[in-house]
């Protein structure tokens, strides 16, 4: 790691535990103000955890109590998504989306959500009929729909580095490989042990996704569980992508405290098949099992028919931070507050579905619950804008031509499934938080991600990572600290 | 942009691209170029450094690297232009190819295209295998390519799922650099590469093949810790109660070659989903007019000879084609159960033609047949065929009675 290192006596003013989505929202709102902040992550980069591992859907926020903060802040999420998208050059798209349904009950059902939904202020909900489906999703089943237009997809991945770099270029400090084991509370400063140093803080915001019980724990605050839920997904081949313009999901099945196995495109073409719904003994076990892949393959093929054995690029699995455990089922709002016993943090606890779409307004209320009792002076040199790698492919042939001549490695086609060239991977390599692990790399700049899945490019990012983070092969890591790729030269 | 004009543009400069360019010049085309990725021609074959090519064409066994520089010697010495550092990235319907290097972006009209890009690997998610996703499983060309062209090592000790050619070469490289090779597993009850390789590369080396076993899961959260393996039934369904775990730091995966044909959809052309590689005609053209296909693109091949020559019948069509004189193609060839695949999958019914054909499943001693309505046209007796070995018949034009399509059928005898 080129990292960064921390002295003893460094005092800041704010700690983030947890650089998911929502930590990195945290920090990037934080640091519209003049305050010196850090950011404390077990894993060797920021969105490791649930925020990488969803649908990446923009919800427009019908599937949550009214008066929740989970359907406030979903929809004011959804709602200032434009302009953070702009600001952060991030890629999303406002496809809308088909809650489908086959039955009377189902209809019923359906008319329940729309009712919740207008409630909650989402704009321009109406059930349609089969010929409507028809004509915004023509492979998609479904005798009659719920049919949401404010909802959007978007790379969660993206999304969360966007933040996160923007928090960078405004101050902000990222502590990968850090996990906080202990935190003692003396003369109003917080010592946040960490499995690599000590940093104090006059604040602490949890934002810690599965392990914030842990850390609620150690701020006194003992009385949360987290119930690990895990969500398998299927990745499949972009030729099926042309099929699916837009999400389509079941009617959810309330019981199991999910939205159902549903289809959705990405923003990059591809068709994810899932979630299941399993609640877990560990918050750690991302492992993907026969059982749920069988039942995606049912549950997905249901919705959109077309899906085929061939397409399957890949799977991966999510864990849903639950609040309620597999008895009791179903959500409970989440946890964002500041209590007497620790008046100088502030405790998330339970960020679940739709916790993607609300990172923003959640960090807007982790602020507000902050400036209750500290008035904070703002940045005056905070700047909004974050630009991201600009990519090669899908542009025209002139302006790739345009690129070429600006900059010879536009020509060097590094990943031939993706046509990602050698500017965009140097460009990744070079990021602003200093993160140099292969799957880094990959997800900054979607290397190894298309359907051969590294076969082609894997050995050249390798060699730049080593060329440019002057690595030994046996330096480079996959991903966390023990995952080394190589294990020496050959001779 | 740069826009030029060529007779003839080859795609790959693999042993396919290279054997095509240099029977065209044979053959009077002059105005040709080669279009290649790598900074070397030579395509897969650079990676190959074990013995076994050359047999068939040249009478003696080579390493790849040396097989391939005959075909880039001949290339240089004939001075056909290719151009390296250059990935093509787009072929249009109507012959327009686009390729970007570091001087730019190109832009090529051509007369007639020869694809010859090869082929990929299948991966762990095309299988779909549970467990966790640590570091160290690797596809066995990709760790080819790191030992052999990278100098680097991919790890201490491996278990390699499946029993391709290039999984079981591997075993026994990575043995001879001192890796543990713990076993190779192969989920059909028989094994999918050429039996040369599972005498030369595993029982040379005293390394076990466990036939009719998978690995089931893929265990560690950092870098891989162990394999879970489980025999299979006649179905190839896990049989609980099966599972054994075996200890390694490294999974090689070698579960089949997909051959490489983004381009080739671009360009409008319809893939045969048994050979995943394109339609074609006796005379390797594709179902779009003026495009050729041969080589690993075409279908997966075992031994790079027949590479070479499929791609100088190919180049001798494509002259023929500039000349205006291919005939056209309506006899369809079909297959029943018996038969993986045929390449070509259409001909005239105006010349002798020989099929190049996979079996699906194992055989003893068996017949091939060729059948047009209820008339046998031709035989061929074999001692035994498997699919991995591909197997040719000829047909005969004389037999054939009229325009309906002809039927290849594998018999035990
Ligand atoms: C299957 C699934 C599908 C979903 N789909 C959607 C969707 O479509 N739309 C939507 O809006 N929401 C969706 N969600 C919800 C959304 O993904 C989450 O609400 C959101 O990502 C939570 O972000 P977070 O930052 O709180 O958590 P995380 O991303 O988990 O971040 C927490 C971070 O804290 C770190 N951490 C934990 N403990 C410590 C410690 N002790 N020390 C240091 N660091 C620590 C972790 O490593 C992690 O990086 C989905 C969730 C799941 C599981
Ligand atoms: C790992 C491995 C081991 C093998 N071992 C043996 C053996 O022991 N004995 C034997 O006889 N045969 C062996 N074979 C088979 C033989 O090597 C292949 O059949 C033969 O190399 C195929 O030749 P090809 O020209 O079709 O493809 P390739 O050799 O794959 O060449 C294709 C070329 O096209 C280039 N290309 C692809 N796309 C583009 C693009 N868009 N733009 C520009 N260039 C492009 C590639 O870079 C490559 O150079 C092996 C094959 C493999 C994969």
């Amino acid at each position: 790691m080129k990292g960064v290192t921390v002295t003893m006596d460094e005092m800041f003013d704010v700690l983030i535990i947890g650089s998911g989505v929502v930590g990195s929202a945290v920090a990037r709102e934080l640091s519209r103000y003049s305050l010196k902040i850090g950011v404390l992550e077990k894993e060797p980069d920021v969105c490791c955890g649930t925020s990488a591992r969803n649908s990446g859907v923009l919800h427009a926020g019908f599937n949550n109590k009214p008066g929740s903060l989970m359907a406030r802040f979903c929809v004011e999420g959804n709602r200032g998504f434009d302009e953070v998208a702009r600001e952060l050059d991030i890629p999303y798209k406002r496809t809308g989306k088909l809650v489908v349904g086959f039955t009377p009950t189902d209809r019923e059902r359906l008319l329940a959500m729309k009712e919740t939904g207008d409630k909650n202020g989402v704009p321009g909900l109406e059930i349609v009929d089969r010929n409507r489906i028809n004509k915004l999703a023509p492979a998609v089943r479904g005798e009659f729909a719920l049919w949401s237009p404010s909802t959007a997809i978007l790379d969660p991945f993206q999304y969360t580095l966007g933040l996160a770099e923007n928090a960078a270029l405004n101050g902000v400090r990222f502590f990968f490989n850090n996990e906080v084991t202990g935190l003692e509370f003396s003369d109003g400063i917080y010592h946040a042990k960490t499995t690599k140093a000590t940093y104090r803080s006059r604040w602490v915001v949890n934002c810690a996704g599965l392990g914030s019980a842990k850390i609620s724990a150690m701020l006194g605050m003992g009385e949360y569980t987290i119930h690990p839920c895990r969500g398998e997904y299927f990745v499949l081949d972009p030729k099926i992508g042309p099929l699916l313009p837009l999400p389509a999901y079941p009617i959810p099945n309330p019981a199991e405290g999910g939205l159902g196995i549903h289809v959705t495109p990405t923003v990059d073409g591809n068709v994810l098949i899932g979630p299941s719904s399993e609640y877990i003994d560990g918050d750690d076990d991302y492992s993907c099992t026969q059982q749920a892949m069988d039942l995606l393959i049912k549950g997905g093929s249901k919705i959109l028919p077309a899906i085929k054995r061939e397409h399957f690029i890949r799977n991966f699995a999510g864990i849903r931070p639950k609040l309620t455990s597999e008895s009791e089922g179903g959500f409970r709002d989440f946890v964002i507050e500041r209590r007497p016993e620790a008046p100088h943090a502030v405790n998330l606890v339970g960020i679940e579905s739709p916790g993607l779409t609300a990172a923003l307004p959640i960090a807007g209320e982790v602020i507000r619950l902050m400036q209750q009792v500290e008035t904070f002076s703002p940045n005056h040199g905070f700047n909004p804008v974050r630009k991201g790698i600009t990519p090669f492919r899908n542009k025209t042939p002139e302006q790739q031509a345009e690129l070429i001549k600006e900059n010879p490695d536009y020509g060097e086609i590094v990943c031939r499934c993706e046509t990602i060239t050698k500017a965009e991977v140097l460009a990744a390599i070079r990021n602003p938080l200093g993160v140099d692990t292969v799957t880094g790399i990959k997800y900054r700049c979607r290397t190894m991600m298309g359907r051969c899945q590294g076969g082609y490019c894997q050995t050249r990012v390798a060699e730049l990572i080593m060329q440019e983070s002057h690595k030994t092969p046996e330096e480079v890591l996959y991903s966390r600290e023990g995952s080394y790729q190589f294990t020496g030269t050959v001779r | 942009m740069e826009m030029i004009r060529k007779r003839v543009v080859i795609i790959g400069g693999g042993p396919g691209g290279l054997a095509a360019a240099c029977e065209l010049h044979r053959k009077g085309i002059r105005d040709i170029l080669v279009l290649e990725r790598e900074h070397q021609l030579g395509g897969i074959l650079r990676q190959c450094i074990h013995d076994g090519f050359g047999l068939t064409r040249f009478g003696q066994t080579l390493s790849g690297p040396e097989y391939a520089d005959r075909f880039i010697d001949e290339v240089k010495k004939l001075g056909i232009e290719c151009i390296t550092d250059t990935t093509v990235i787009d072929i249009t319907p109507d012959r327009v190819i686009t390729s970007a290097s570091a001087s730019g972006l190109l832009q090529i009209s051509a007369d007639a295209i020869v694809l010859t890009m090869g082929c990929r690997e299948r991966t762990r998610g095309a299988l779909s295998i549970p467990g966790n996703r640590p570091a160290g499983v690797y596809t066995a060309g990709v760790a080819q390519a790191y030992i052999n062209l990278k100098n680097i090592m991919v790890g201490r000790k491996a278990v390699i799922l499946g029993s391709g050619d290039i999984g079981m070469i591997m075993a026994r490289r990575l043995t001879l650099e001192g890796v543990k090779v713990v076993a190779v597993f192969e989920i059909m009850p028989y094994p999918s590469g050429l039996p040369r390789n599972v005498e030369q590369c595993l029982n040379d080396y005293g390394i076990p093949l466990y036939l009719s076993h998978t690995v089931t899961s893929i265990n560690g959260k950092s870098r891989l810790e162990s394999v879970t393996v489980s025999e299979v039934d006649a179905s190839l369904k896990p049989i609980p109660g099966t599972e054994k775990e075996y200890e390694c730091d490294t999974l090689i995966l070698s579960v089949g070659l997909i051959p490489e044909n983004e381009l080739s959809l671009k360009a409008g052309i319809e893939l045969d989903p048994r050979t995943r590689g394109p339609v074609v005609d006796e005379d390797y053209q594709t179902t779009t007019p003026g495009i050729f296909a041969a080589g690993n693109v075409l279908h997966v091949h075992d031994l790079v000879d027949f590479v070479s020559l499929e791609a100088e019948n190919l180049a001798r069509a494509v002259v023929a084609y500039l000349d205006g004189s291919l005939p056209s193609c309506g006899i369809t060839i079909e297959t029943d159960s018996s038969i993986g695949y045929t390449v070509p999958q259409h001909i005239s019914g105006e010349k002798d033609i020989t099929l190049s054909l996979r079996v699906r499943r194992p055989m003893k001693p068996c017949t091939l047949e060729l059948w047009q309505d209820s008339k046998l046209l031709a035989t061929k007796t074999l001692r035994k065929a498997i699919p991995a070995e591909m197997e040719q018949i000829t047909l005969p034009v004389g037999q054939l009675v009229n325009t309906n399509s002809v039927k290849v059928v594998a018999r035990n005898a």
